[in-house]
């Protein structure tokens, strides 16, 4: 098995059922086996590329400016309460 | 007139002469949206009060359809995604700001495969968009909604995004052009992100002509946007007044055309394209793109492993999809993820977690960064002897539904398109006819170096010209 799609997906944070499981499991197996393809390629000597072309970095001024209001950064929130995003309890023993 | 029909420039100029406003044109793309979405399925929704409000304030604009991945304030923005329904964007992408302050505004939501990932538009999560030249086909992907509704004629233009060929193949299989710029030329700020070091705004039109007036709008450095450089757009539109084929260096890789699969009318339509090229003054040159054969492997891991790390950001916390069945801050996670992501989505995100994981990120990632280069570097050595390189934008002509049911055979769709994607140059797919029996349309892709729009839109505009 060259990947373990369970385990993986839990480093993803996404349950699968075991259909999906099962699916993407073979998927998954041939997919990788396709990509390894690429350690055939002698890249001794080779830097990486990491974007579409070669970048410089881009600063700016660090001064406050205004950013997105709160209002409208929480009116996507599954829950709200008050000017805070509402989640179930997160440390043992706090008031949740 | 209809005139959910015309392009941007007959657009623009009705204007200017007064035939008519950017009201009268919202109205008629309404009419095309109700007379056709029921069939083609292009639009995941339209706000028509919005688009014809925006259209009475700036009577002398044109409406253009958007992905639905690119935020439009007060709009939604679900990347055809279950776990974003409902949710609506609190602000405007840099290009619809870029687009508002040059003449355009957006009218319309556009189907796509879910987060931009497949190249058919089945992986949408919220609806079926049919080819409209042949409904019992796919309209290409991931921006297979904006290419059908160009190619149906609900819209003036649209705007897709391309990581892999998600503009250009559709635009192949929709009988429209299609521009992916050079990496780095508009800027993603509010656009949602797939693969971060390949994603690209651009225009998909009814001509060379319009998309060369669009690509002008959207482009230019953002501050928002570190990638994009401070480089002054040309005027692209201007650029077109010189096209010409004449003493154009057209390289033709043996790589793009010696492929398995390939569809023999498809080549017959790039052949014929290349044909018309050479009698119109072109001078053919032979070149080769030797890394091409690992091009879809580095993609397939810089790819799934850019959007793993992209698409963390739906956790069902912020906005989004939260599981109704989550009682923790883990299950929150991992139920609303399960419960909002499609499959494809999942498969991606698996893969993408697996190449960048602990004892595997030198073998995937680090090397197919290195092969990428190598990849890069065919390109530049390429273009070091020709203007541009002239292609098929995809082995086959628009496919049936469910005729690739096997995710890497759907991937080898994208062949001709990623290695331009990985290099970071722009490439455009022209109209290049239809085929014989089915008659399906087929594009032809020209490629140019980083940068070198006006060269690419020369180009493409001198093969339409030629083609007519």
């Amino acid at each position: 098995m060259k990947i373990d799609v369970g385990y993986v997906a839990e480093l993803a944070r996404l349950e699968l059922t075991g259909e999906e499981a099962a699916l993407f499991q073979p998927q998954l197996e041939r997919i990788v086996e396709y990509v390894e393809k690429i350690s055939s390629v002698d890249v001794s000597g080779v830097e990486a590329t990491m974007h579409g072309r070669r970048l410089a970095n881009a600063f700016r001024e660090d001064v406050v400016r205004p950013s997105l209001d709160r209002e409208k950064a929480l009116a996507n929130a599954p829950a709200r309460t008050g000017d805070e995003f509402l989640l179930p309890k997160i440390v043992e023993g706090a008031e949740s | 007139m209809n005139l959910a029909e015309i392009g941007i420039k007959a657009a623009r100029d009705g204007i200017a002469k007064g035939d008519f406003t950017a009201v009268d044109i919202v109205k008629d793309v309404i009419s095309a949206y109700k007379a056709k979405n029921a069939e083609i399925g292009a639009y995941l929704s339209f706000d028509e009060e919005a688009a014809l409000r925006l259209a009475a304030e700036n009577p002398k604009s044109i409406p253009v359809a958007v992905k639905d991945l690119i935020n439009v304030e007060g709009q939604p923005c679900t990347c055809a995604s279950k776990i974003l329904e409902g949710y609506l964007s609190p602000y405007d992408a840099t290009v619809i700001k870029n687009m508002k302050a040059n003449g355009f505004f957006p009218a319309g939501r556009t189907n796509m495969d879910e987060f931009a990932m497949g190249s058919s538009t089945e992986n949408s999560g919220l609806g079926v968009t049919r080819n409209p030249y042949d409904t019992g086909r796919v309209p290409g992907g991931s921006s297979g909604g904006s290419a059908a509704a160009v190619g149906a004629n609900m819209c003036i233009a649209a705007l897709g995004t391309d990581t892999g060929g998600s503009i250009r193949q559709p635009a192949s299989f929709c009988n429209c052009v299609g521009v992916k710029p050079s990496y780095g030329r508009v800027s993603r700020f509010g656009v949602t992100a797939f693969a971060s070091s390949l994603d690209q705004v651009g225009p998909m039109a009814k001509s060379v002509e319009d998309a060369a007036i669009l690509l002008k709008a959207l482009a230019g450095r953002d501050e928002m946007d570190g990638t994009t450089p401070d480089m002054p757009v040309p005027d692209y539109e201007a650029a077109l007044t010189t096209a010409s084929m004449k003493g154009v260096r057209l390289g033709i890789a043996k790589e793009y055309f010696d492929v398995a699969g390939m569809d023999d009318e498809v080549k017959r339509l790039v052949d014929a394209a290349i044909s018309k090229c050479e009698q119109a003054g072109a001078e053919l040159v032979e070149v080769s793109l030797p890394h091409t054969e690992y091009a879809m492997a580095v993609y397939y891991i810089i790819a799934p492993a850019e959007a793993s790390a992209n698409l963390a950001r739906f956790d069902g916390v912020r906005y989004g999809h939260r599981s109704k069945r989550a009682d923790d801050v883990m299950s929150i996670y991992t139920k609303s993820r399960a419960e909002g992501f499609g499959a494809e989505v999942k498969r991606r995100i698996i893969m993408g977690t697996y190449v960048l994981s602990s004892g595997y990120y030198d073998a995937y990632y680090a090397r197919a960064q290195k092969v990428r280069t190598l990849i890069r570097r065919d390109f530049e050595e390429a273009f070091g002897k020709v203007d541009a390189l002239i292609a098929p934008c995809a082995p086959t002509p628009a496919f049936e539904f469910g005729a690739n049911q096997d995710p890497l055979t759907m991937y080898l769709n994208d062949l001709f398109t990623i290695p331009s994607a990985l290099a970071g140059v722009c490439a455009s797919s022209v109209p290049a006819g239809f085929t014989e029996n089915t008659r399906l349309p087929v594009g032809v892709q020209f490629i140019c170096g980083g940068f070198e729009e006006e060269k690419l839109l020369r180009i493409s505009k001198a093969y339409e010209d030629c083609n007519h």
